[in-house]
């Protein structure tokens, strides 16, 4: 059979199991997706709860959305969706056969949008939240407000964290990529890699882009 | 089809160098990639698992012999039977079949290399590893009362146990069922064989497909679930304290919405492996083939809307309670189309009853009495007087015990052959097959008449009238355990001193009987070519179907 081909010849990056590159690549993509879907009920479940405790407590969780610094929010919806496309480049640079050096260009800047997001969030957003004394259970001056902020603020807290979680990760992928990138493992034929750590990392700006109206734009903040 | 060319290939002199002694030394097994090696290891680790669950289990029933209770505290009871329920739910009975004989079988029988990803598969296994020494150490320092169930208030705020370090390990082990699950689905929708279509493949296929999806879709819910009890349990935030603003409730919906459907990661593989078993022993093509590989389907998709019956009697509104309750009788649909398919598949077949025969036959006898007594507890109103009482922990048992682990012993006697390349000796395996059936039931029907007159479960004592039952039901405990044991002691003794196997012991059908056993590390010389359907026995009775 065909096998012996395949198995003699080793196109770059072609793992033994498969038969034929599609086979390899097809199966990435298709694994890819399944575990978006894993995640997707990941936070699924978070989303749920949440959705639970705004239609018990909607009051207190419009006060609780009210102490959220919102302008940083946006800045932090911006940042991400600029990200998506320098990584959308990123691919696109590989698949149309461009230097090493455009690819690389292109995944160090997402990663210093994605490093960015994260710098804002923890030193504009979490870090003053633990000054205002705002972070349920570890900084947490109870006299203001009422029970079901709290309960708002665990929630803001759990799903901006793990989101922030799989930001961190996504930049681990990202630093493998330019390595990888920087060794020619990447070429118009062969760019599976990028593909697949682009659908992750489109993923996790969805996830902030419906977290961001659900956590910070509740109750007509601006009308 | 491909038989013929691949037995050329195959059968004579090259079987001497197989995937287990390819490579020697402890790091070709801890850094291995292939498919059936990981297989094994998932085997030791579950085995090791089985047997401190069920140590803990045998524990329980001494201390019930009297009704003041005979042996340990009340705590300590309180936390025999949660260690029995977390390490047989999470570490045993979700990993059993799929991460073991699935993991050994799919590339096998769908004619593949290996699965998709293997670096991910042994990943998933170091995994699995974690979780378990999390469990282990919670377990060995001290325990846990919560039951397996974790439920808050309970475990967050007043249990003084480790409840912290077992949800963890639960955590831990949920993604290495989310990676197994991951990387099955894509093997099976990627890897097959040429000529190997969807409605060719082998039923045990169809049935780990579903318990991929299962995997893939419930496990990361209990994930989240467990993360927010431990941070309630650290950081005190009230997500489940009603002071607060939280609800208690809300763990248990989102509990059960995973591990309504785990019962199905459980049942399920076994169901693939039965179906496998009566086919090969009957000689005869399986009873409406499409059928009972959409019954898979359906019960991975039904079993996602089914979780408020475990709610009936906790506060949930009542027409969500009826709602449910219907939604429960679903299930009996594609359960018994599955049961009927067996039965017609038997009838008139050369039948033999080798041992894994025994065990699928055990099965689908046991199946039935926990399915159907299944329909009392979800009916709402029997529900009521049968909800917290041994009724239900017979049930349980009979699906997850008499169905679950019955199909996983006759899967491990039915590929024994083709895993270690030897026999075991067949009287041992009937003797233990009979023993532990006789020893179940024992063990367990008595739990039904306990539960029907209303001893609620989870207690160290209880009234004296019920000891007779409770003395039947422990002398039923101490037959199966020993009948557990001696599978372990033939098996292992035929690793080394068994006679060869050959490369298909039963004549059964389907690849894996193709190659050599045990197989080579590729599985295949050549990758086959399936042109016929599968379980293609010669029909001498009737030309046409
Ligand atoms: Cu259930």
């Amino acid at each position: 059979m065909s096998d012996t081909v395949a198995h003699g010849a080793h196109p770059p990056g072609f793992a033994h199991q498969f038969e034929d590159m599609t086979q390899q690549r097809e199966a990435g993509n298709l694994g890819m997706w399944v575990f978006l879907v894993t995640e997707i009920l990941f936070f699924g479940g978070m989303f749920t709860s949440y959705i639970i405790f705004r239609t018990l407590h909607f009051a207190s969780f419009e006060a609780g959305s009210h102490l959220l610094k919102v302008q940083f929010g946006a800045t932090n919806t911006v940042v991400l969706i600029v990200s998506s496309l320098t990584m959308a480049l990123a691919i696109r640079a590989a698949q149309t056969g461009k230097r090493k050096g455009q690819i690389i260009f292109w995944l160090i800047l997402t990663m210093f949008l994605g490093a960015l997001f994260l710098g804002l969030k923890l030193r504009y957003e979490w870090y003053a939240d633990y000054v205002e004394g705002i972070v349920p259970g570890i900084s947490w001056n109870s006299g203001a407000h009422a029970p079901g902020v709290e309960l708002f603020m665990c929630f803001y807290f759990f799903m901006t964290g793990l989101h922030a979680i799989h930001m961190v990760i996504g930049l681990g992928i990202l630093t493998v990529l330019v390595i990888m990138a920087a060794r020619d493992k990447f070429s118009s034929r062969y760019y599976a890699p990028l593909e697949i750590s682009g659908l992750y990392w489109h993923f996790v700006d969805i996830v902030w882009i419906f977290l961001f109206p659900l956590l910070y734009l509740i109750g007509g903040r601006y009308q | 089809m491909s038989m013929a060319i691949a037995d050329l290939h195959e059968a004579p002199a090259d079987s001497s160098v197989n995937y287990l002694n390819a490579t020697y030394g402890i790091r070709s097994w801890l850094l291995t990639k292939d498919h059936k090696r990981i297989g094994l290891l998932y085997l030791a680790t579950t085995t090791l698992m089985f047997f401190v669950g069920g140590g803990a289990a045998v524990l329980m029933r001494l201390h019930l012999i009297e009704p003041q209770g005979a042996l340990f505290e009340p705590e300590t009871y309180n936390k025999l039977f949660s260690t029995h329920g977390i390490i047989m739910v999470f570490f045993f009975m979700v990993p059993s079949i799929p991460a073991t004989l699935g993991n050994f079988l799919i590339p096998l029988m769908i004619g593949a290399r290996d699965v998709a990803f293997p670096k991910l598969n042994l990943l998933s296994w170091y995994v699995f590893v974690t979780g378990c020494i999390f469990a282990l150490y919670a377990t060995l320092s001290g325990g846990v009362d919560t039951g397996w169930t974790f439920y808050p208030p309970y475990s967050s705020s007043f249990s003084h146990t480790h409840v912290v370090a077992v949800a963890l390990g639960v955590f831990i082990a949920g993604f290495s069922s989310i990676l197994t699950g991951l990387n099955f689905i894509v093997t099976i929708h990627k890897m097959r064989a040429p000529g190997m279509r969807w409605f060719r493949l082998p039923l045990f296929i169809w049935a780990m497909y579903a318990t991929s999806l299962i995997f893939v879709l419930g496990t990361p819910v209990i994930a989240i679930t467990l993360f927010l009890l431990g941070l309630e349990r650290i950081l005190h935030v009230g997500i489940f304290d009603p002071a607060v603003g939280g609800d208690p409730l809300l763990f248990q919906h989102l509990f059960w919405f995973y591990s309504h459907p785990a019962v199905y990661i459980m049942i399920l593989p076994g169901m693939g492996v039965v179906s496998e078993l009566i086919t090969a022993f009957s000689r005869k093509k399986i009873f409406g083939y499409s059928f009972v590989a959409f019954s898979s389907l359906s019960i991975a998709v039904i079993s996602f809307v089914v979780w408020g019956h475990h709610m009936f009697v906790t506060g949930q509104s009542v027409y969500a309670g009826l709602v449910f309750s219907a939604l429960s009788f679903l299930v009996a649909i594609p359960s018994a189309v599955k049961v009927f398919n067996w039965t017609a598949t038997l009838y008139k077949g050369s039948i033999s009853y080798e041992a894994p025969m025994l065990y699928a036959l055990g099965f689908v006898g046991l199946f039935t009495i926990g399915g159907l007594t299944g329909l009392f507890l979800a009916a709402l109103a029997t529900d009521v007087h049968l909800n917290g009482t041994y009724f239900i922990v017979a049930h349980f048992h009979y699906v997850m015990v008499g169905g679950a682990v019955m199909a996983y012993l006759g899967g491990m006697h039915f590929w024994w052959p083709k895993i270690t390349g030897r026999l075991y000796p067949d009287y041992w395996a009937r003797f233990a097959a009979f023993m532990i059936f006789v020893g179940f039931n024992l063990t367990f029907f008595p739990q039904f008449v306990l539960g029907y007159l209303g001893m609620p479960r989870r207690y160290a004592v209880y009234p004296a009238e019920f000891q007779v039952l409770n003395v039947m039901s422990s002398a039923g405990a101490s037959i199966l355990g020993v009948g557990y044991l001696i599978p372990l002691i033939y098996l292992t003794w035929s690793m080394r001193y068994g006679p060869p196997a050959g490369p298909n012991p039963w004549g059964a059908k389907g690849l894996e009987w193709t190659t050599s056993s045990p197989p080579p590390t590729e599985n295949f010389k050549e990758i086959p070519i399936v042109t016929e359907d599968a379980y293609n026995y010669p029909t001498p009775e009737v030309p046409r179907v």
